[in-house]
């Protein structure tokens, strides 16, 4: 999938709070526990399901904290790939409607 | 350190309340004989009450949120209270006698992704816990459930509170958990009643049956290590706290009492008078247990154990002295090593005594 249409949104069966800039996430379905640093943050707060990828990247991840574009891009690319395996995030080519508890 | 653990010590030093137990009733459909509770409503927040102080918790930096009682299905706003608890994206812990869970419960609880459930079982033998929880057929519709549970993929811990008429039956219970694929954790702790009665401290296995469980190696991890005698305390272990009630844990009363922990009944504020956040910060009592070190108690401090020792600063405020030793955990430190501790050493006795006066939470007086 290419950037621009890769769409992400937060599984809502996990648990996240932000302690001191940084987000705790847990996985209630086994228990796995992140903590992300500000870069993923901003990313994991964005993950609305309807903005692209890229898009995050740019106007989140850039502009904020001032890093080269492409290199963002492969990061985020790698940080949703591994949030995604564990079921943090949802992955999609087409925009994603949140679930709703 | 496991990350688990990072954040807990970050949170620790941040003063950031990062667990609350609440429990939203008192109420009860078992009558178990140990329960400290009085079962009564006194005026319970209402479902508007408490999704407002779930906004405030959320506001506030709690992540794991453990709901309670009484029984928590008694109330009938009870998954209206975790859907919004889980809107607001808590790690949401369930403690119930689970008799109330049928399949359709299961279902809503995984739907709502649910961290784990703590359930309470007494014995392995239906008219033991029966006659503990004093509800007949409590132990098949409890067990029922268990399995309404597991079939959902949802985490349950069976939680097995010992006391006279079950201390027997702890590997019964502990099979029990392994066959229903669930978790097992035993608890030899009986507090007074709410109402200061003291009681149901009868039903207190004797001390010197605790041995025979701490020394047990298939209920604790690491039991040579965990009976080893006490290591002389460092500089680190003088400047260290008691645990984490008051720092980064709190509890709320179904009326909106707000206290440093479930077993530390001292009063700091109401959530019905003032917010949240302004109690766990301003609040004078707040304070002073944030403020004590174990170089600061008064016997612990110069007690061998005072690096190991599970003191409970609840307990040890119910005899009377916040900064004074939990006899309960002097019993403990003691059966588990063999070493004395200073509290016994004080007042000359070879072994702690197990019957100390306590007070139990008293609600706090709510002005019109």
């Amino acid at each position: 999938m290419h950037e621009d249409s890769i769409y992400i949104a937060r599984n809502s069966a996990i648990a996240a709070r932000a302690l001191a800039g940084e987000m705790m996430v847990m996985n209630s379905a086994d228990s796995t526990f992140f903590t992300l640093n500000e870069v993923a943050t901003a990313i994991f707060q964005a993950a609305d399901g309807k903005t692209p990828l890229s898009e995050i990247v740019r106007d989140h991840i850039c502009e904020e904290f001032d890093v080269d574009p492409q290199q963002a891009q492969a990061d985020a690319r790698q940080f949703v790939n591994e949030l995604s395996a564990h079921g943090i995030l949802l992955v999609s080519s087409q925009p994603l409607e949140l679930e709703k508890i | 350190m496991s990350l688990m653990s990072e954040v807990g010590q970050k949170a620790f030093n941040l003063g950031v309340p990062l667990a609350v137990h609440m429990d939203v009733t008192y109420r009860c459909n078992e009558r178990c004989v140990h329960c400290y509770l009085d079962h009564d409503d006194h005026g319970e927040m209402t479902t508007r009450e408490i999704k407002g102080v779930l906004d405030q918790l959320a506001e506030a930096g709690v992540f794991f949120l453990t709901f309670s009682g009484g029984e928590v299905f008694m109330r009938r706003d009870f998954f209206e209270l975790v859907e919004h608890a889980r809107r607001l994206m808590f790690n949401v812990k369930i403690k119930t006698n689970a008799v109330m869970i049928h399949e359709e419960e299961a279902q809503r609880i995984r739907k709502l992704g649910i961290d784990s459930i703590q359930i309470s079982v007494y014995s392995h033998r239906p008219e033991v816990h029966d006659a503990i929880t004093k509800l007949p057929h409590s132990f098949e519709r409890t067990v029922r459930a268990i399995r309404f549970l597991r079939a959902q993929g949802l985490r349950v811990t069976i939680a097995n509170v010992l006391m006279t008429s079950n201390s027997a039956d702890h590997a019964g219970v502990q099979q029990l958990a392994a066959d229903l694929d669930a978790q097992y954790t035993l608890d030899p702790t009986i507090t007074p009643m709410m109402d200061g009665n003291t009681s149901v401290l009868s039903l207190r296995i004797p001390g010197e049956e605790l041995p025979g469980i701490f020394h047990n190696p298939a209920l604790v991890t690491n039991q040579e290590e965990f009976c080893a005698p006490p290591k002389p305390p460092s500089d680190e272990d003088l400047e260290g706290y008691s645990c984490s009630a008051g720092h980064s844990f709190c509890y709320i009363s179904p009326y909106g009492d707000v206290f440093p922990c479930v077993q530390f009944p001292l009063p700091t504020g109401n959530v019905r008078q003032h917010k949240f956040l302004d109690i766990w910060n301003f609040s004078p009592q707040m304070k002073e247990v944030r403020s004590i070190q174990a170089k600061d108690l008064n016997v612990c401090s110069s007690c061998s154990h005072v690096g190991s020792c599970s003191r409970c600063p609840g307990l040890a405020y119910m005899e009377g002295n916040m900064r004074g030793p939990s006899t309960a955990d002097c019993e403990k430190s003691f059966y588990r090593t063999g070493v004395p501790t200073a509290n016994m050493l004080r007042q000359g006795l070879s072994k702690p005594r197990t019957t100390v006066p306590l007070i139990q939470i008293q609600p706090v007086a709510v002005s019109a």
